[in-house]
């Protein structure tokens, strides 16, 4: 097993309630509500109108310049409007709003045989493929590094450092030969020399299977179990003992590093010409009625889901879209599934905690322990809370990953990762 | 366009919007400040047994002057009251026990009222302050009723035949060629029963004790203590002097432990942690032998205290992927 990064928490882990159910796939949903910008860049534009039909798998709007995704429509159907429609962050967002109509047809891209890395990378453009880890970063573009950055090892990531989400871990149990096959297309595509599958301890059944089917050029590295693993600088480091500089991305390093379902999407996209119209979320948490791992199409509301899989316990108070660490709390749960959804966690009130809003320090050092990028969060926090721009910036405040380790550790309750938050838009504002 | 009715929320409950994370370490402020006072009961209790109702009043007034000090302010700014916390009776303790036992009842209020008003609330309340509070009541009684608190209320020592108001004058007249005494004998003294200074030192067995309950409860860093005691204990022997009695005595052990560990008023990075030990590790070294203090261990951690924001500066971590320096 590997070194441990330095700094980096160990929450509870709370995996037990859902990694062992299998992944199943959920009944469809009557209609599908996808925002136009569900991926880091500009938002796509639609190329239908409502009253158009559409079919599974149908480009219904265009990506708009190189960082962008396209978007194709996850169910056969009727687009019945382009409006704002409520979003997980609380905001109205320009989305398309499809019915779905019973239907067995379907549209594919033509299968790749052998491709070319330009094809390869072409098709996950065309595939609208983006990060399924959270980040929801345009994929074409993290397979088009620089050409004066080679990229010589790419590392898949099945750290799921996040507490409660499954998905990855079922994935690799489940669709072992599809990640294989996904993580040597992406080798292909930046002509890497060697592919390496990084899995948390916690997991390691997870890793024998992938170790006992992987062809020679694939190799399984064992990770100690820490949060924040799965953040590609800390990943990076701890695989290989590179580390990304600052302000820097991992192609400065030679690495480009993948998710595990996102390589999956790859291998779909290149080798059956499936376009990325569906996922595979966790559905968790101690006030959730039925734990599962499900299928669902991109669009899918969370209120359906919650509702067939049996409904949320009488304590639920947090219903998180994505994982406890990073993910957002809902307001309202008619908002949907998009790309970059990794779970839908349903907290009990004893487990959510409290942050305090007298934002007392008792200098206790333990965020400055954490904190994996070896800032100073107690600081940070309170230069943020301060609006202090220049001391913010002297003290590297945009090389915060936003993990939240500080925030989790600190025994005063302050939320630094909040504070700290507030203070980069201060910085970027006053330094505009 | 057309007419588009949202889908009608299912849940009707109130959920929580909060910014994430979602979930915290159980650690609290509170916890850690009463696991603190936890690791210094054997103490308190010791105390308790050899002073018995003296330090009862002692203990009593402290805390009950440090309390009111913190709940009057608070009142009086119209802050909220964060009596809860723990900190303000963890001070009243700490200063207790800095004190010998038999001083009178006032002292004892007076001291623990200025720790927390002069000592921490003056600063802004806790996580302000630049000075250890319990230390600043000590010093504040220490330089107003100067006899009650060296040679009025101590037991006087009584060892072969020599007395003296504490070992630690004992031993500098020893040294001075007055006196003839074997030091060694305050070993065990030091160690298990010591009636001679102020409370927190009647056991060094005892610190130790306090000290791994911190360590285990994984409360503080055994970084200044360690680099504290060592620095004084070398710096000792290197000038031809009994390192084992000046690291026992003095209220060292005392205060390298729970002083010198406050999370407020000492560095915050590990590094800062050894360079605060061994600045004051010097001091004390220096104003034990060359200046004639019996309030060595007290002063060097306020001088380090004062230094504290500067050794933070130039101790910050290098960032990670920032070239190494
Ligand atoms: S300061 Fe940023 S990077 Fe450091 S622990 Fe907090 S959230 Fe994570
Ligand atoms: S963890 Fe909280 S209390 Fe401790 S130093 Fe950091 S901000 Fe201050």
């Amino acid at each position: 097993m590997r070194k441990a990064f330095k700094g980096g928490i160990h929450p509870p882990e709370y995996k037990e309630i859902s990694k062992d159910c299998q992944i199943t796939v959920l009944e469809a949903p009557e209609r599908v509500v996808l925002p136009l910008s569900q991926h880091v860049g500009n938002p796509a534009k639609p190329i239908v109108n409502p009253k158009d039909k559409v079919v599974k798998g149908q480009l219904v709007a265009e990506a708009q310049g190189f960082v962008s995704a396209n978007i194709h429509s996850p169910v056969s159907g009727t687009v019945i409007a382009i409006t704002k429609h409520p979003s997980a962050s609380g905001i109205r967002v320009e989305s398309l709003i499809i019915e779905r109509e019973e239907s067995d047809e379907e549209f594919r891209y033509e299968p790749l045989e052998n491709p070319e890395p330009r094809s390869i990378v072409e098709r996950v453009f065309q595939a609208g493929i983006v990060g399924l880890g959270g980040a929801a970063f345009p994929t074409h573009v993290k397979l088009s590094p620089p050409e004066e950055y080679p990229v010589d090892t790419v590392i898949i990531n099945g750290a799921e450092c996040e507490p409660y989400l499954t998905v990855d871990y079922r994935l690799m149990i489940e669709n072992t030969d599809e990640i294989i096959a996904g993580a040597l297309l992406v080798k292909e595509a930046v002509g890497a020399r060697r592919v390496i599958i990084a899995i948390e301890s916690n997991k390691e059944d997870a890793a024998k299977k992938i170790a006992s089917i992987s062809p020679s050029e694939i190799e399984v590295v064992l990770l100690p179990t820490k949060y924040p693993q799965g953040s590609e600088k800390h990943l990076i480091k701890a695989v290989l003992g590179r580390e990304v500089p600052q302000q820097g991305l991992p192609f400065h390093v030679g690495v480009l590093v993948q998710n595990i379902q996102t390589v999956i999407a790859v291998k779909r996209a290149v080798q059956e010409g499936i376009p990325l119209y569906e996922r595979v979320i966790t559905v968790s948490g101690q006030a959730v009625n039925n734990p599962s791992n499900i299928k669902v199409p991109v669009g899918t509301l969370v209120s359906y889901i919650i509702d067939i899989l049996g409904g949320l316990k009488e304590d639920a108070k947090k219903v998180i879209l994505g994982g406890p660490m990073t993910g957002i709390a809902l307001g309202r749960l008619d908002v949907p599934v998009t790309k970059g959804t990794s779970g839908i966690v349903a907290l009990s009130s004893d487990i959510v905690s409290r942050y305090d809003e007298s934002d007392t320090c008792i200098r206790c050092g333990r965020c400055v322990e954490v904190c994996p990028m070896f800032l100073q969060p107690y600081l940070l926090g309170t230069l943020g809370r301060l609006g202090r721009a220049d001391a913010l910036i002297e003290n590297n405040v945009y090389d915060c990953i936003e993990c939240g380790s500080c925030s989790f550790i600190c025994p005063s309750k302050r939320n630094l990762v909040q504070l700290i938050r507030v203070g980069k838009s201060i910085a970027r504002e006053v330094k505009k | 366009m057309a007419e588009l009715k949202e889908e009608v929320q299912t849940e009707k409950r109130k959920l929580l919007v909060t910014a994430p994370p979602h979930i915290s370490h159980p650690d609290t402020t509170q916890k850690i400040m009463f696991t603190v006072v936890l690791s210094l009961l054997p103490i308190v209790v010791y105390d308790i047994y050899l002073f018995k109702i003296y330090a009862i009043i002692t203990l009593f007034f402290s805390v009950f002057g440090a309390v009111f000090a913190e709940a009057l302010i608070q009142q009086i700014r119209r802050m909220p009251s964060t009596i809860s916390d723990g900190s303000a009776f963890l001070t009243g303790v700490l200063f207790a026990l800095t004190l010998p036992p038999k001083v009178p009842w006032w002292i004892s209020f007076i001291g623990g009222f200025v720790a927390i008003a002069i000592g921490k609330q003056a600063f802004g309340g806790l996580g302000y302050n630049v000075f250890n509070p319990a230390l600043v009541g000590r010093i504040f009684v220490l330089l107003s009723w100067p006899k009650h608190l060296t040679s009025d209320w101590y037991d006087k020592v009584k060892l072969d035949a020599v007395t003296g108001a504490t070992p630690m004058f004992v031993a500098k007249q020893f040294y001075l060629g007055s006196i003839k005494i074997d030091l060694s004998k305050f070993y065990e003294v030091h160690f298990f029963k010591n009636p001679y200074g102020s409370m927190g030192e009647a056991s060094a067995l005892l610190i130790l004790v306090g000290f791994f309950i911190l360590l285990l409860k994984r409360i503080i860093d055994y970084s200044t203590p360690l680099t504290y005691v060592a620095t004084v204990g070398v710096l000792t022997a290197l000038a031809g002097r009994d390192p084992i009695f000046y690291v026992l005595g003095g209220g060292l052990l005392f205060g390298a432990v729970f002083m010198a560990t406050d999370y407020v008023t000492t560095p915050i990075t590990r590094k800062g942690k050894v360079l605060f030990g061994f600045g004051a590790g010097v001091m004390t070294f220096l104003l034990r032998i060359y200046a004639n203090t019996p309030e060595a261990v007290a002063y060097s951690i306020l001088f380090m205290n004062a230094l504290t924001p500067l050794i933070d500066i130039y101790t910050k971590p290098r960032v990670f992927g920032a070239k190494k320096r």
